[in-house]
């Protein structure tokens, strides 16, 4: 079967359970084109002798009753994994393997899927076009030498590219719906609480939200489904009731209000954009949603506050990075000079960038004015929200202010970099769930994403209003296989 | 060096200077595992085998509250009669050393679980009260052991992420003797709650020390040196006498003292400046993203009230009201948990008065003799309670007792026993003694007639003489009424 790797996840699913394929089959399938498709450099590890093997284990003892039976997955590589070397796409943990597993994954391997690598991804999440990756730049399937978005480059190119079925992300201001955005796909970042941190390689705590990216919601919402588990070992995780997403989902949204954000038409937003989500409102009111103009006046301070909150969080999360007790360390006269060597050839300059900023602001004599400030403003944006949510189910926006851009065009450019995450970067601070889909093309072809953000713990309602609005849209991948020789 | 016997002064020409000591105490948590992780936390375990993921800070590890051990802290401020905060907040204190895994240990800063408390003080001259200023939870670091390699430094994480109880004193003590007292105090109170071993040999108690002086009567605090990590009295009172004159001779000659942080050389009897103020950690606290701020309901706090047993300051006052012992007895007696709790089983069967003169007087000499705590005590609460009876009923005179004790003390073994086995029970028929008296007096007629013509003073040689020939046996207070009648 030549078009395994064109299949949806539920296709899949559905397949393997009628067994009209063998968990090898499709195993082999996406392994045999992740093989020819290294020129997008999506994998960091790859695991597929282990793959190939685990599947055929499966097909001697197939338990069908699972929700991911037999299904290969390839992850972004910032989920440790048991005796799976684990890099968080950086140098310092280069030869890092641990001795446990992630939550979120303990969770999908539960369910019956095999691992079949770990995904390229920016330097401990901190990128939007994951050029910032010790690992190199990952290739956007939609056009040669564009970038996948960040920091899950590596998932949003491996999805888009059907290199693997579905996989999962990880999104503290914006990764995992910003390269699903640049790629066509589809991804939601679960509200805070959700999924377990548990065995994710931390950059920003109160920020960090493990997700599905998927090719389509359907997917999207059986993968959510599976990850989200109320965890002891996360003190941040929250016990509430989780719905069967998938089993649920409707694209019965009539009388739904959605809510439009001014503050969203940001100066300079390309004209595309702005289209964008004019038809956005129109798929919307297809749908039989009610539009309804709101305000979040604290819109405009998201991002200076996200870029003191995440790397001040930062600077301190990666301090354990520090030479002695696994991973890099270069050599050095004393136990001073060993950190400052190890710390400054183990990270890149982005990741040093931020534990600078984020060593600046929780200084003292700098706390109250930055740190204690943002708190503040990040409180102010989330009553925005809570005020919104008085009025309206959930919230349309873009999910980013721009399509992908080329390889290289805006690494001298932090700045412009960082204004990448401005759509998204409010729904982390406010702890929200979001998610983006495919919604059209700009003038050169390249896809573009809308957001809808819900309230906190209602993934199906959001799920619901993409799923309904996935089927108006109608949207075509343009992918060329390019990369294929 | 002072007018006052109990005031603590520095004299240097005509000034007198009084020394401002406030304490900082690390107290290690009695609990099972660490304070956000489940590694045991035993004392003197093969380095490196009590370390978890989370302990060792790898990546993606999380920290998670251990209930027990914010029990423990809650139980220790009520013990400290101290206001329990219902919210407090962990913050990481954020800095780099090889045996500090996460790179920042995790603490209580701006909102500690415990405010203010208070602790009373025992001095010859009165009671003092010492007032708390805070109690926090923090996690203990690794150990660096420096001396195992000429180029290497070791590291153990045993020790990584243990429970302690920061305990912040206001600057109310004023004297060496005071900080003893303090010291001593605070580890009863904990050992009484269960909630701290006190055990100072193993580290389970340390302290930093804040000293300052002021001219005596001057309401200005001077500046403070804080001498970091003096594990025992003994160095807290020499480290303090030695900075106290430090800095007074500092001031007599006209220098200002820097705010620092000082090390006490044990060997040399110093202290030595570690770091001064411009080079202070600037530890960029902020409250821990890892953890939700700890919020405790009135009921939790209520429950652990009802848990909280009869405390040193409460049981002294019982002793003193219903066993008539004088403050001074009843101090020793409800210093330290176990022996309050020796002496109650004692005292259930027998003669409280004997009791305590038997506990305070032989019971304490023997065992410091031989250095043993009184849990360690070869006699049982049980079998000493029965020489205390034997004693009181006449059974066997104090003087034998001692003899009996004596051989208490080589095991525990049943003194009503002893007695019979050796024949030492007292005599005290009269019929016996009588025929015994007329021997002696038999025997020593010229003695008794010198007696009787007035030389009253040969009584006590009677009384020896038959004593001496009963083997010491005799009761003493029948030989002297006999003797009387027969001479």
């Amino acid at each position: 079967m030549s078009d395994i790797t064109k299949q949806s996840l539920s296709q899949l699913v559905e397949n393997i359970k009628s067994k009209k394929l063998s968990s090898s089959e499709v195993t082999k399938a996406f392994v045999e084109r992740s093989e020819k498709s290294k020129e997008l450099n999506t994998y960091i590890t790859e695991d597929y002798a282990n793959a190939l093997n685990k599947a055929k284990k499966f097909d001697e003892k197939p338990n069908l009753d699972l929700k991911l039976p037999g299904i290969p997955m390839a992850v972004k590589d910032l989920f440790c994994t048991k005796d799976i070397r684990t890099t968080a796409g950086s140098k310092i943990l280069n030869n890092f393997i641990p001795t446990y597993e992630s939550t979120v994954t303990q969770n999908i391997w539960n369910e019956g899927a095999i691992l079949m690598g770990k995904l390229n991804c920016d330097e401990f999440a901190m990128g939007s076009s994951n050029e910032t990756s010790f690992f190199g730049n990952v290739q956007n399937p939609i056009n040669k030498n564009l970038v996948p978005g960040g920091s899950s480059g590596g998932s949003s190119s491996a999805v888009a590219a059907q290199l693997t079925p579905i996989t999962i992300g990880t999104d503290t201001g914006g990764s995992i719906r910003q390269p699903a955005s640049f790629t066509g796909t589809v991804g939601l970042k679960p509200t805070y609480g959700s999924c377990s941190r548990y065995g994710i390689v931390a950059f920003a705590s109160s920020l960090d939200q493990a997700g599905p990216m998927a090719q389509n919601v359907k997917d999207c919402a059986l993968l959510q489904e599976v990850i989200s588990t109320y965890d002891e070992k996360d003190s941040t995780s929250i016990d509430f009731k989780r719905n069967e997403y998938s089993k649920e989902l409707t694209k019965k949204i009539k009388g739904k209000k959605i809510g439009i954000p001014k503050e969203y038409r940001v100066d300079g937003m390309p004209k595309e954009i702005e289209d964008l989500w004019k038809k956005g409102i129109e798929y919307a009111k297809d749908c039989g949603a009610e539009i309804i103009d709101i305000s979040l006046p604290h819109t405009n301070y998201a991002l200076p506050t996200y870029y003191i909150v995440a790397p001040a969080e930062a600077s301190s999360n990666l301090a354990r990075y520090d030479g002695v007790k696994y991973g890099f360390r270069a050599e050095g006269e004393n136990l001073i000079d060993m950190y400052e060597k190890t710390r400054s050839e183990g990270f890149g300059a982005e990741v040093q960038r931020r534990i600078m900023i984020g060593t600046y602001v929780l200084s003292s004599g700098y706390y109250d004015a930055y740190y204690l400030k943002a708190q503040k403003v990040r409180k102010l944006i989330k009553n925005d929200f809570d005020q919104a949510y008085k009025k309206v189910d959930a919230i349309l926006t873009p999910s980013t202010p721009s399509s992908a851009f080329k390889i290289g065009e805006k690494t001298n450019d932090p700045v412009s970099m960082y204004l990448n995450d401005i759509f998204t970067v409010p729904v982390n601070l406010a702890g929200l769930p979001g998610i983006s889909i495919p919604a059209g093309h700009d003038a050169k072809g390249y896809p573009l994403g809308l957001q809808i953000i819900g309230k906190a713990f209602d993934e199906q309602n959001i799920l619901n209003i993409a799923y309904a609005m996935e089927e108006k849209i109608n949207f075509k991948n343009n992918i060329t296989d390019w990369w294929i020789k | 060096m002072s007018k006052n016997k109990s005031e603590y002064l520095i004299n240097r020409h005509d000034n007198q200077y009084e020394v401002v000591i406030g304490l900082e105490v690390h107290a290690q948590v009695t609990s099972e595992s660490k304070l956000f992780s489940t590694s045991a936390t035993k004392f003197g375990a093969e380095p490196n085998t009590q370390v978890s993921l989370v302990d060792a800070a790898f990546p993606g590890m999380l920290p998670v509250i251990n209930e027990y051990c914010v029990k423990q802290a809650i139980k220790t401020g009520i013990g400290l009669k101290a206001k329990i905060n219902k919210r407090s907040v962990f913050d990481r204190k954020n800095y780099f050393y090889a045996d500090l895994p996460q790179g920042y240990q995790i603490s209580q800063f701006k909102d500690p679980i415990v405010g203010e408390g208070k602790v009373i003080l025992d001095m010859p001259d009165g009671q003092k009260e010492v007032g708390i200023e805070r109690l926090h939870l923090e996690q203990d670091a690794g150990k660096s052991i420096h001396d195992l390699d000429p180029k290497n430094t070791f590291v153990d994480l045993n020790r990584s992420g243990v429970a302690l109880m920061e305990i912040v004193s206001k600057p109310d003590l004023r004297s060496p003797d005071e900080v003893n007292a303090y010291i001593k105090k605070l580890r009863s109170i904990m050992r009484y709650l269960g909630t701290c071993d006190g055990n100072m040999q193993e580290g389970s108690l340390r302290a930093d020390v804040n000293v300052s002086v002021r001219k005596k009567g001057s309401k200005e605090f001077g500046t403070r040196c804080e001498i970091k990590n003096v594990n025992s009295i003994k160095f807290m009172q020499m480290a303090i006498e030695y900075e106290a004159n430090r800095q007074v001779d500092l001031i007599e000659d006209g220098q200002t003292i820097d705010q620092e942080t000082r090390l006490f050389d044990t060997k040399k009897n110093e202290t030595r400046s570690m770091r001064s103020k411009e080079d202070a950690h600037d530890y960029r606290y902020f409250p821990d993203p890892d953890l939700l701020p700890l919020v405790v309901s009135d009921d939790f706090i209520e429950n652990l009230k009802s848990e909280i047993p009869e405390l040193p300051d409460e049981k002294k006052k019982r002793f003193i009201e219903k066993f008539k012992l004088s403050p001074y007895e009843a101090n020793i007696l409800v210093s330290d948990i176990e022996t309050s709790n020796y002496f109650e089983n004692v005292i259930k069967k027998s003669d409280v008065k004997l009791a305590t003169n038997w506990i305070i007087g032989e019971l304490f000499a023997a065992l410091n003799e031989k250095n043993l705590e009184i849990t360690e005590s070869p006699i049982s609460a049980g079998n000493l309670s029965k020489l205390i009876n034997l004693i009181k009923d006449g059974t066997i005179s104090g003087k034998i007792a001692k003899t009996v004790f004596e051989q208490m003390m080589e095991g525990d073994k049943d003194p009503q026993k002893i007695v019979e086995e050796k024949g030492l029970k007292q005599e005290s028929d009269p019929k016996a003694l009588e025929t015994l008296i007329d021997k002696v007096i038999d025997d020593n007629r010229d003695k008794a007639t010198e007696y009787k013509s007035g030389k009253v003073k040969l009584f006590g040689f009677f009384v020896g003489q038959v004593m001496k020939v009963s083997g010491g046996k005799a009761n003493p207070q029948l030989v002297n009424e006999i003797l009387k009648k027969k001479l």
